[in-house]
C-alpha cells in the first residue's frame, strides 16, 4: 500500500491547504480561534445582544447532550443506530440560528442540531432510528423535511423547492424566502450533488448549499473526494463558494445569514463550506480507530467549537458559573424527557406499513393488508393460549 | 369526436392540463422551444410560457429529484424522460425517492409528479431508444404504472394521471405516436387503473398492453379468419394491475397468452402468469403462455422484427394454447 492511499493527519491538510491557497481563493471566515480570541474579518460579522450571544451557547450545549443521549440509547439496545454530530454543534447551530421563520431546510440525517434550533420536536430523529417510524413529520409546517438517508438526493430536492420558491415570487425583500440544504464532504462526489449545482444556478434558485465538511465521508478521507475543495468548486457552477470554520459557532451563523439574505433577494445559489470535524465514529456501527488515530483527534478536540466559545463567553464577562451550571441542568432537563419519551414510543401496527404508500389503496395492496393483519392475529392468538 | 395521431392526443390532453391547473408544469429535455423530439409538447410553451414548460439541463436524475422538490413545494410536475433508455439515470430519484417520500411521511406528502416516457421498438432506432423498462417500475411499491394504447386512451389517461395524487410513470407507445384514431373529448371511458377488453371471444385470451394491444388485435382478426374467436384484453394499467376483467376472460376462455415487448425473465407477463395460476387455477385448460421479447439486450434494428413479437409468433402461442 502507498502513503498516498492513506489519510493525512488532519494538521497536514490544514496546513498544506493554507500553503496552497491560490491567490484569489477566499479567506478562510473565522471570527473566533479555537484559543478563544475574537478575530475581524473583512466581509463578516455578527452583534448579538448578550442574552443571544449565551443562547447561542446554551444551543451548543444542549445539541451535544441530545446527541450524546443518542449514541447512549443505541448502545443501551434502545435504537438502531445513531449518527452522532459531535464536533459539528458549531456548523449546525451557528447556520441554524441563521434562518429566518420562513426558510425552508433540507437535512441529511445527521442534523439534529439544526433541528433543535429550528424550535422543532426531535422525537422524530429517535423514532426514525428506532425503527418506530421512517421519520414522517409535518414538513410542510415545520419548514423542515425529512431526513434523507440517501446521499446528495436531498439537494435535488432542495433546487426543485428553491425554483418554485421563485415560481411563487417569495424572493425579494427582507421577507423572502430562502432555503438551505446541508450535506456532507462525501455528497459531493455524488452525481446528484453537481446536478443540483447546475440547476440551481441556471435557474437562480433561492438556495445556500451547506457543506458540513467533517473530514469523512464514512472510512474515506477528502483526498478521495476531491482534489478542490467544495467552496472552490462552486465557482466553477457560476456560484459564490465561502470557506467557513465550522466549528466557530460565531462564523458559521455569519456567513449562513449573509448566504440565506443573498438567495432571500433573488441573487441566486451559493455554497458554504464548513470545516469541521466528525469526532465520533460515521454511525454506531463504525470502527473508526481502523481508518484514523488518536494524534488526529486530539488535534480536533484542541479546535471544540464549545470550549472556545465558553473560553470567549467568559472572557467577555458574557455569561458566568451561575450562567454554565443552569444550562448544564436544563441541558440534563432535556436529556431526562428525551430518553423517557423514546422509551415510551409505542410500537408501530402492521399495518402502518401498508397504509401511506398511496393515496387510495389498491385493491390488491388490500387483499395483502387483510392477510397480514389475519395473519399476525393468528399468531398473536397463539402465543395467547 | 376528432381523429387525431396519439401524439396529437397528447398535446391536447397536456394542453387541457395546463389550462385547468395553474400548479401543473411541464419540465423536461427539448420541451419547450423544440416541443419535444417527438413534438408531443409542441407549442406548449408558447402558449404558456417557460415558467410553465420548463425546458431542463440535460440531467435525468435532475428532471425528477427538481421535479420532486417542486412537489413539495405544491406544484404538479409532469416531466419527459426522453426515451426509455435513458430512464435510469434518475432510477435512484424514481425508486429511492419519488417512490418512497409519500409513505416515509406517514402519509403527510404526497407527490403529484408525471412522469412521461416513450418506449418500446419497432422505429429502427439505434440503441437505447427501444427499450421496455416497465417492470423495474412495477415492481417499485408507491409508483402507479400506466400505458396507453390508442389516442382516446393517450388523451384522457394524461389527464387521470396528471388529477392523481400519487406518482405515476407514464408509457407512451413510441411506435403507435402516429397512428390515427377517433378521440371522445366528451368524457373519460375508464378509470385510470381499469384494464378493457379490446375485442371479446372465446378460444383464449390474449393479454396486452401499450404496444403489443395493436399487435394482439390483429392476431385475433387473423385467427378469426380461421374461425378461431380471440378475446383481447388491454391491461392499461401495469401497477396496480386490475385483475377482475383478466380473470373473467380466463374463466371465460380457459386459456391466456401475455404479449409483451420486454424481455419474457420476471417481466409483466410472468407476475401475470403466476398470479392467474394462483386465482383460476380450475379453469385453465393449458398453461398461461408468454410472447415477448427474448432475455437480450434490446438488438440491432434490423433484428428488431425477429426480437419483437409479431403477428405470427402470437398466432403460434395460440395454436400451442389450443393444443394442451
Amino acid at each position: 500500500m502507498g502513503s498516498v492511499d492513506r489519510p493525512r493527519p488532519a494538521k497536514k491538510t490544514a496546513k498544506s491547504r493554507r500553503n496552497s491557497a491560490s491567490a484569489n481563493e477566499p479567506e478562510f471566515v473565522q471570527l473566533l480561534t479555537p484559543e478563544g480570541k475574537r478575530r475581524s474579518h473583512p466581509d463578516y460579522d455578527v452583534t448579538f445582544t448578550d442574552e443571544e450571544y449565551r443562547g447561542l451557547y446554551r444551543d451548543l450545549v444542549i445539541t451535544r447532550e441530545l446527541d450524546a443521549q443518542g449514541t447512549a440509547l443505541q448502545r443501551q439496545g434502545q435504537l438502531g443506530l445513531w449518527p452522532s454530530l459531535l464536533g459539528q454543534e458549531a456548523a449546525q447551530v451557528g447556520s441554524g440560528r441563521a434562518l429566518k421563520p420562513q426558510d425552508t431546510v433540507f437535512p441529511a440525517y445527521r442534523e439534529l442540531g439544526v433541528q433543535w434550533c429550528r424550535g422543532l420536536d426531535i422525537i422524530s430523529a429517535f423514532s426514525l432510528f428506532r425503527g418506530v417510524d421512517l421519520g414522517g413529520r409535518d414538513t410542510a409546517a415545520d419548514r423542515f423535511q425529512m431526513y434523507e438517508i440517501v446521499i446528495a438526493s436531498q439537494t435535488l430536492h432542495a433546487a426543485g423547492y428553491a425554483m418554485g420558491v421563485a415560481k411563487d415570487g417569495a424572493v425579494g425583500g427582507d421577507d423572502g424566502e430562502a432555503v438551505i440544504v446541508y450535506h456532507g464532504d462525501g455528497a459531493t462526489s455524488e452525481g446528484d450533488f453537481n446536478e443540483a449545482l447546475i440547476w440551481a444556478g441556471v435557474f437562480n434558485a433561492p438556495l445556500v448549499f451547506f457543506c458540513q465538511n467533517n473530514q469523512y465521508a464514512i472510512s474515506e478521507p477528502n483526498t478521495r473526494q476531491f482534489r478542490v475543495p467544495p467552496h472552490r468548486r462552486a465557482e466553477g457552477f457560476g456560484l459564490p463558494g465561502v470557506h467557513v470554520d465550522g466549528n466557530d459557532v460565531l462564523a458559521s451563523y455569519a456567513v449562513t445569514e449573509a448566504a440565506l439574505d443573498r438567495a432571500r433577494a433573488g441573487e441566486g445559489p451559493s455554497l458554504i463550506e464548513a470545516f469541521t470535524y466528525r469526532m465520533q465514529p460515521h454511525t454506531t456501527s463504525d470502527d473508526a480507530t481502523r481508518y484514523r488515530d488518536e494524534a488526529e483527534l486530539d488535534y480536533w478536540r484542541a479546535k471544540d467549537p464549545i470550549l472556545r466559545y465558553r473560553t470567549w463567553l467568559e472572557a467577555e464577562s458574557l455569561a458566568d458559573a451561575d450562567y454554565f451550571a443552569a444550562v448544564d441542568d436544563e441541558a440534563a432537563g432535556e436529556v431526562r424527557e428525551l430518553r423517557q419519551r423514546v422509551m415510551d414510543l409505542p410500537d408501530p401496527d402492521v399495518t402502518d406499513m401498508f397504509d401511506a404508500v398511496y393515496t387510495e389503496m389498491p385493491a390488491p395492496l388490500r387483499a395483502e393488508r387483510a392477510e397480514a393483519v389475519a395473519f399476525r392475529a393468528s399468531l398473536d392468538e397463539g402465543s395467547e393460549s | 369526436m376528432a381523429t387525431m395521431t396519439m401524439v396529437k392526443a397528447l398535446n391536447a390532453g397536456l394542453r387541457r392540463i395546463l389550462e385547468e391547473d395553474d400548479k401543473a408544469l411541464i419540465m423536461g429535455e427539448d420541451v419547450g422551444r423544440l416541443g419535444g423530439v417527438f413534438r408531443v409538447t409542441d407549442a406548449l410553451q408558447k402558449d404558456f410560457g417557460a415558467e410553465r414548460v420548463v425546458d431542463t439541463p440535460l440531467a435525468e436524475s435532475g428532471i425528477i429529484g427538481t421535479a420532486i422538490g417542486l412537489a413539495l413545494r405544491g406544484y404538479r410536475p409532469i416531466c419527459e424522460i426522453q426515451f426509455d433508455g435513458f430512464v435510469y439515470p434518475a432510477f435512484d430519484q424514481l425508486v429511492s425517492q419519488l417512490a418512497k417520500i409519500p409513505n416515509r411521511s406517514g402519509g403527510r406528502v404526497r407527490l403529484p409528479v408525471v412522469v412521461r416516457i416513450p418506449y418500446g421498438g419497432g422505429i429502427g432506432a439505434i440503441e437505447h431508444h427501444s427499450e421496455s423498462p416497465e417492470a423495474y417500475f412495477a415492481h417499485t411499491a408507491g409508483l402507479k404504472v400506466v400505458t396507453c394504447a390508442d389516442p382516446n386512451d393517450a388523451y384522457w389517461m394524461i389527464r387521470q394521471a396528471a388529477a392523481s395524487d400519487d406518482p405515476v410513470i407514464f408509457f407512451e407507445p413510441k411506435r403507435r405516436y402516429h397512428a390515427k384514431a377517433e378521440v371522445d373529448t366528451t368524457g373519460a371511458p375508464l378509470g385510470l387503473h381499469d384494464a378493457r377488453v379490446a375485442r371479446t371471444g372465446s378460444a383464449a385470451t390474449l393479454i396486452a398492453y401499450g404496444p403489443t394491444v395493436d399487435v394482439a388485435l390483429n392476431a385475433a382478426s387473423a385467427a378469426a379468419e380461421e374461425g378461431v374467436e380471440l378475446e383481447v384484453v388491454d391491461l392499461r394499467s401495469l401497477s396496480p394491475i386490475d385483475w377482475e376483467p383478466l380473470e373473467a376472460s380466463l374463466r371465460k376462455t380457459g386459456r391466456a397468452i401475455v404479449v409483451h415487448e420486454a424481455p419474457g425473465t420476471l417481466g409483466m407477463g410472468s407476475e401475470i402468469a403466476a398470479r392467474l395460476s394462483e386465482r383460476c387455477f380450475y379453469s385453465l385448460e393449458a398453461p398461461v403462455l408468454r410472447v415477448t421479447g427474448y432475455d437480450v439486450p434490446y438488438p440491432a434494428s434490423r433484428l428488431e422484427d425477429d426480437y419483437l413479437p409479431n403477428l405470427d409468433r402470437v398466432l403460434d402461442a395460440v395454436d400451442r394454447s389450443l393444443e394442451y
